[in-house]
């Protein structure tokens, strides 16, 4: 009786050890960090990275106007299946926003979901996109945040119930989703090789319009064929040339004004999106339009 | 049993009254008609801004008048309460609109206003039209972030 009881024991203590090595939270290996570090970082490619990467969208307060220089003082929520999800501070505010942070925490979070103390980022900060950005971009990135101004703001804590207000374990969610490869495979041209950078690793644009599967995973046999809405308010459209069924020019043209082809107007959180995209120079909306048109 | 019957047909009638309020509500066909107005006229000044289509000055200062008169148009009948998409089927307006009704009116005056400034310049080159068509736009689509479900 005793031996069984010392087994069972034995057996639960095993599987704790397994849990807690399978979501350990795992940051970038030493030799990205070696490259990262010796990289010289520029502001001006950084606001290219910033505005293809959507973060005003979600980082700036909630209902702010559109601004070249945005304060990313966060309280945007989020709601999902899953309860609601605050955006934070990431100013470069040294004691609220991100102001002190080195460049290996920095890349660790964007690029791994895990904070300076070793906590899991929850994926509704989009990090499985930006997985796929270059060390380059990253370095670029935070040396552009480090010129927007400081936001002393407080965002509220996450509005979750049990068992997701338990960050550990979102590594076992990490294990399955982060890490993946391109979904776009095979002999690509440089134009839409630039527009999968910009789709896949920044824009994150399958965060919205792919499904999801019951573990809140991308279904990426479903690109972007469109979603139910996480708010609960409608269906996300899909993007896939069959569904769309617009030109090149009718999708880049829709990324810098908004104007679908007949002269809707775009709106909900897609607002935000064309924005950000109206920024980008008209060769990267191209790409991103000849990107969709090659899905399929 | 004579009361019965009466009973019935009202709750009947009821409910025939229900299901032809989800379909056609007419307040909420008329705004919907009336922003379809609006994206017919944007049609003509956006593709000449975008450059799908020569630019004409006639055509677009047309366009920019009829854009002028029908954000004009009153709304005071065409947002009744209980007309918002958990209310009812066949809209796409949010409840958010009747919680903070100054908001959806200064958006509606930005509307106006953009309309506006496009009337006064639309037939003055394409120069001094893109930007305007640019202003009218983000006035649309600042409202359609905040107040327009997605499909
Ligand atoms: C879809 C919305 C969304 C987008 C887009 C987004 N973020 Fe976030 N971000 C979040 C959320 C939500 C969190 C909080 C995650 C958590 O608490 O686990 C977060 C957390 C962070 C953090 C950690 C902050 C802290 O105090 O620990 C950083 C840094 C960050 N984001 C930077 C960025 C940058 C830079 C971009 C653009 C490239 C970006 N985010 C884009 C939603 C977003
Ligand atoms: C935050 C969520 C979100 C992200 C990220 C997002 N979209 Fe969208 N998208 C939407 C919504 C919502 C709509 C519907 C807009 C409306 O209701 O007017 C939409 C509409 C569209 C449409 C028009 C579809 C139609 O049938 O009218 C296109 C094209 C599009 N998105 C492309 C993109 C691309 C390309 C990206 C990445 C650069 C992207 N979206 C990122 C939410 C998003
Ligand atoms: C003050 C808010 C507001 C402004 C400004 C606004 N819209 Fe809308 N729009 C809405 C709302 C709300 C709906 C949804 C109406 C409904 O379904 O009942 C809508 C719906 C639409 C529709 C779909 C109509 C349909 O048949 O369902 C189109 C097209 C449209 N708007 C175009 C425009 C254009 C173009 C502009 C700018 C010239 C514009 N809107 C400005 C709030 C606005």
């Amino acid at each position: 009786m005793q031996r069984v009881a010392v087994f069972v024991f034995g057996l639960a203590l095993l599987a704790g050890a397994g849990f807690w090595w399978l979501t350990r939270p795992q940051g970038l290996d030493d030799a990205d960090i070696a490259t990262l570090m010796a990289l010289d970082a520029d502001p001006e490619r950084g606001a290219g990275v910033f505005w293809a990467g959507g973060c005003a969208g979600c980082h700036s307060a909630p209902g702010a106007e559109d601004d070249d220089a945005p304060v990313l003082s966060g309280g945007q929520r989020f709601e999902t299946e899953f309860g609601v999800f605050i955006a934070p501070n990431i100013s470069p505010h040294p004691d609220h926003g991100i102001g002190t942070w080195g460049r290996a925490d920095f890349a660790n979070a964007m690029m791994r979901g895990i904070s300076p103390q070793g906590a899991h980022y929850y994926p509704a900060f989009p990090y499985t996109a930006y997985a796929l950005a270059d060390l380059q971009e990253i370095a670029d990135l935070q040396a552009f945040i480090a010129t927007l101004p400081p936001s002393d703001a407080v965002a509220p804590e996450h509005e979750l119930a049990f068992p997701f207000t338990f960050r550990r374990g979102i590594g076992l969610w990490k294990a399955r989703y982060l890490g993946e490869d391109w979904v776009l495979q095979g002999d690509l041209s440089p134009e839409v090789e630039r527009g999968r950078h910009l789709v896949e690793a920044l824009a994150h644009c399958a965060e919205c319009h792919t499904p999801r599967d019951s573990f809140g995973g991308l279904d990426r046999a479903a690109w972007m064929e469109g979603a139910p809405n996480p708010s609960g308010d409608g269906r996300i459209p899909g993007i896939t040339p069959g569904a769309l069924g617009w030109s090149r020019q009718d999708i880049a043209l829709y990324l810098e004004s908004g104007f679908t082809p007949e002269f809707d107007v775009a709106g909900g959180s897609m607002a935000a999106v064309v924005r950000a995209m109206a920024r980008l120079t008209p060769a990267d909306r191209d790409a991103i339009a000849a990107y969709l048109l090659a899905l399929e | 049993m004579p009361f019965r019957t009466p009973l019935l047909a009202s709750i009947l009638g009821l409910a025939t009254a229900g299901a032809v309020l989800a379909d056609t509500n007419p307040a909420v066909d008329a705004r919907q008609a009336q922003f379809t107005l609006y994206a017919h006229n944007l049609a003509v000044v956006g593709s000449m801004a975008q450059g799908r289509m020569d630019y004409d000055a006639d055509a677009a200062q047309t366009a920019a008048d009829n854009l002028y008169h029908l954000t004009r148009h009153d709304q005071g009948r065409m947002w009744p309460e209980g007309t918002d998409n958990a209310s009812i089927e066949g809209t796409r307006a949010l409840p958010g609109i009747w919680e903070d009704l100054d908001d959806f009116t200064a958006k509606f005056v930005a509307l106006q206003e953009a309309a506006e400034s496009l009337q006064a310049v639309a037939g003055d080159g394409l120069d001094a039209l893109r930007p305007a068509v640019g202003q009218l736009g983000a006035a649309c689509a600042a409202c359609h972030d905040a107040n327009r479900a997605e499909r």
